[in-house]
Parts: structure tokens; C-alpha cells; sequence
């Protein structure tokens, strides 16, 4: 089995890694003495950051979920598999569908409850996350953000860990609403999975540029999953919810012909 | 000499307990001093409690946990708008994903600059310089820079008649 052994983390990026695997690290004894030479210089240039999915084990990386193991250098670049230890990120893109909350992610959630000073908002995760009706932009005790439960709200998480109640704000650290707080009225939302988020919210993702060219519309992508859509017809919104809901498993030539057969209808 | 000696040896007899008093140690020599000090140490010493364990080695770690996609792939920000639907909403879009599009930055920065152009600031300068030179002058000498400008500017006589009181005709 190659999950018992224990092997080098550059080793194994792009390849699937499963719950329990340790991936070890260049700079730790057991290598060589050139490595071993090199050790005291290396964190100085970067430190490592392990990402989801990844925990710091006794000897280097243990992996905590299932999925392929990502690498990216130090300076941004993707140098997959050339890491010399010396910083850099790995990470495990994993395809899950249960969203935990994550301090900084910004999610789109449904206010279930108002209670005096907090709402309660459903985020997907194991618990509903507060947010402060102080947490808008211009919010003051007089001037209170008009919510009613069922309200759509894009925030972002300022506590989230696994022994505390998540909580949410709908304002940067300037107090400036930056797109956050309440989601219009109308429009359509509807749930992916997380890895199909991530695609979506990449620097360079074929899908959003070419469901852009098609006709005006407006798209909230939460972490959690959540997608909001809103076009000027019923139609359109769900023309663009139904290939971004679809577009997962496609291949890009798929999608371009889906795209084109939908905005001809 | 006996006598001394049993002295000695009758102080020496006097219980530590005694010793440690406040009062008994005005007369003790450097020496016992320090030895009493010693021993009350070892005394505080063991009843201190401690963990028999061996010392925990702390390294140092060199890995930080990060719980969150959006360091590791540079994920862009979650609101978009296309074809101007909605106008806020594009504007922020380019304001929060500019850090992905430094050379659109440098554009931006250069027509920011193109605001005002370094002569218009010169020009701007050159004015304020009287301005605020002014601030700094009496009101004198004001007075007198008044003065020649007018002259300068006006030659059409003395156009400032000395204010008097004038006696109002019966």
C-alpha cells in the first residue's frame, strides 16, 4: 500500500492522497546531509504553509482529507514538485460537499432567526453562525439594518473554529460593506459543491469568461457552495444557474456547446 | 581559653530556630549568616512540587496551519456582475481583484497622476508662495507692499487721500 509508507511531500503532489497519509518534509533529519546542511537556511527564506486538508504531524504533513495534493511556490508561481522546503503551500483539493466554516471565507447565508441584538444565519456548516445586527456598514443601535428572516446575506466569517459558534460581520476591518450584507430580493440561489466553487472563483476560469460574454447578469458565489444568480428574466437567471450547476463534470467543449445551445433557446 | 571555648560551644548549641530571629542575627558573623540562608532555601526548595518528567523539547516549527482556501489558490472575490447589470458591483470587482492585475494597477495609477500635471502644480505653487508669503508679513509692511503695487499699477495720482475728520458744513 502506498498510504503506509511514509514519503516525501514533493513527491506526491498532483497525486491522490488519503486520510492517515504522512508526508514528510525535505528539511527533516532522516535526508541526506546536503539537505540536512541546507536546513538552517531554508525557513529564514519562507515558511511552509500547510493549507486544508493538511495538519502538522510528528514528522512533517499528515493528511486529513481525501483528494490530490497541491503544491504552490513560495513567490506564487506553481512549481509543482521542485519545492526545496524552504516555503511554499501545499494543500489538498478535495471534492466534499459539507461546508465547515473557515475564518475570512466569505459565504452566503439564510437568516433563520432574529433574536435582539444577533441573527441567526444558516451557512451549511454544523451550526448556525451569528451575526451582530451592529455588523453592517452604517449600522448604529438607532439605525438598524432592516433584515427579515429569509433574507439572503453575503458576510464573512470573523470566528470560526471547531469549539465556538461561528460569527459573522458584513463589514471589513475599515467598516466598509465592500459588497457584503444583504443579497436583492429577487434572484435565484442554489447549492454546488465546494470544489466546483473553488473552480468558479479561480483567477482564470473558462466558465465564468464565457457565461460572461453571453448577456448581462449578476452571480454571489459563497464558499459554503452557495451560488445566487440574477438576470433581467426568469429565464436567463436559470439558463446561467443550470450550466453553472451542470459545468462540473463537463469538458470544455461540452460546455461550449451547452452554452451556445441554451442562449439560442 | 576553656571558658572561651565553652562559649563557643553554648552559641553554637543555640537552636537554629533561635538563630533565624531577627534580633539574634545582628551579632552573627558572615559565615553562619549565609549557612542559615542556605538550608531555609532548601527548605522553601523542597516544598515546592514539581513533575518528575524529562524536560519537554520544544523545536521550533517551521509549518503554519491555514484553514482556508483562499491563500492557497488566489480565489477571486466572490461577487461578479457582466455587461454592466450591475454597476456597483463590476466596479468592486475590479477594485477587489486588482491584486491579481498589477499591470492594470500601474495604468490606473499613471491616469491618477495625469490628474494633475507637474506644471499645473508648479503653477499652483508659484501663486501660493505670495499667499502664504503673506501670512508671515506685518501689517506694516503689508501696507507698504500694498502700496507700491498701486503705485505701480495705478499712476493716476495719489488715489488714497488721507482719511481726516471732516467737519459737516452748518
Amino acid at each position: 500500500m502506498a498510504a503506509a509508507a511514509p514519503r516525501l511531500a514533493e513527491e506526491r503532489v498532483g497525486q491522490v492522497v488519503l486520510p492517515g497519509d504522512v508526508l514528510l518534509l525535505p528539511s527533516q533529519p532522516e535526508e541526506d546531509g546536503e539537505r540536512l546542511r541546507l536546513a538552517p537556511s531554508g525557513p529564514q527564506k519562507g515558511r511552509l504553509v500547510c493549507g486544508p486538508g493538511l495538519r502538522r504531524g510528528g514528522e512533517g504533513l499528515l493528511v486529513t482529507k481525501c483528494g490530490l495534493l497541491r503544491y504552490r511556490g513560495p513567490a506564487g508561481q506553481a512549481g509543482g514538485g521542485t519545492g526545496s522546503g524552504s516555503g511554499g503551500t501545499y494543500w489538498v483539493d478535495s471534492q466534499q460537499k459539507r461546508y465547515v466554516p473557515v475564518k475570512g471565507d466569505h459565504v452566503i447565508g439564510i437568516v433563520t432567526v432574529k433574536a435582539g441584538d444577533i441573527f441567526k444565519l444558516d451557512v451549511g456548516g454544523s451550526e448556525q453562525a451569528s451575526l451582530s445586527y451592529l455588523a453592517f456598514e452604517g449600522a448604529t443601535k438607532r439605525n438598524r439594518p432592516n433584515v427579515q428572516v429569509g433574507d439572503l446575506i453575503y458576510g464573512q466569517f470573523i470566528v470560526a473554529n471547531k469549539d465556538m459558534e461561528p460569527e459573522m460581520v458584513c463589514i471589513d476591518s475599515s467598516g466598509r460593506a465592500n459588497g457584503m450584507g444583504i443579497i436583492g430580493q429577487d434572484g435565484f440561489l442554489f447549492k454546488v459543491s465546494l470544489g466546483l466553487i473553488r473552480k468558479l472563483l479561480a483567477p482564470a476560469c473558462e466558465i465564468i469568461q464565457d457565461l460572461g460574454q453571453l448577456y448581462p447578469f449578476e452571480l454571489v458565489l459563497g464558499m459554503n457552495g452557495r451560488i445566487w444568480v440574477k438576470a433581467k428574466t426568469i429565464q436567463q437567471t436559470l439558463i446561467v444557474a443550470n450550466i453553472l450547476e451542470a459545468c462540473e463534470h463537463m469538458t470544455a467543449e461540452q460546455r461550449k456547446h451547452a452554452v451556445a445551445r441554451l442562449s439560442e433557446s | 581559653m576553656s571558658a572561651v571555648a565553652m562559649a563557643r560551644d553554648v552559641k553554637s548549641k543555640l537552636s537554629k530556630n533561635l538563630m533565624r530571629m531577627k534580633f539574634m542575627q545582628r551579632g552573627l558573623d558572615s559565615e553562619t549568616k549565609k549557612q542559615l540562608e542556605e538550608e531555609e532555601k532548601k527548605i522553601i526548595s523542597k516544598e515546592h512540587w514539581f513533575l518528575d518528567l524529562p524536560e519537554l523539547k520544544e523545536k521550533e516549527s517551521f509549518i503554519i496551519e491555514e484553514r482556508s482556501f483562499l491563500p492557497c489558490e488566489d480565489l477571486l472575490y466572490g461577487r461578479m456582475s457582466f455587461k454592466g447589470f450591475n454597476p456597483e458591483v463590476e466596479k468592486l470587482m475590479i477594485q477587489m481583484n486588482s491584486r491579481y492585475k498589477t499591470e492594470e494597477i500601474e495604468e490606473e495609477d499613471n491616469a491618477m497622476e495625469a490628474d494633475v500635471s507637474d506644471e499645473e502644480m508648479a503653477r499652483r505653487y508659484e501663486t501660493l508662495v505670495g499667499t502664504i508669503g503673506k501670512k508671515f508679513l506685518k501689517k506694516r509692511d503689508r501696507r507698504a507692499l500694498q502700496g507700491t503695487d498701486e503705485a505701480q499699477n495705478s499712476n493716476h495720482g495719489p488715489s488714497k487721500a488721507k482719511k481726516m475728520f471732516l467737519k459737516p458744513q452748518d
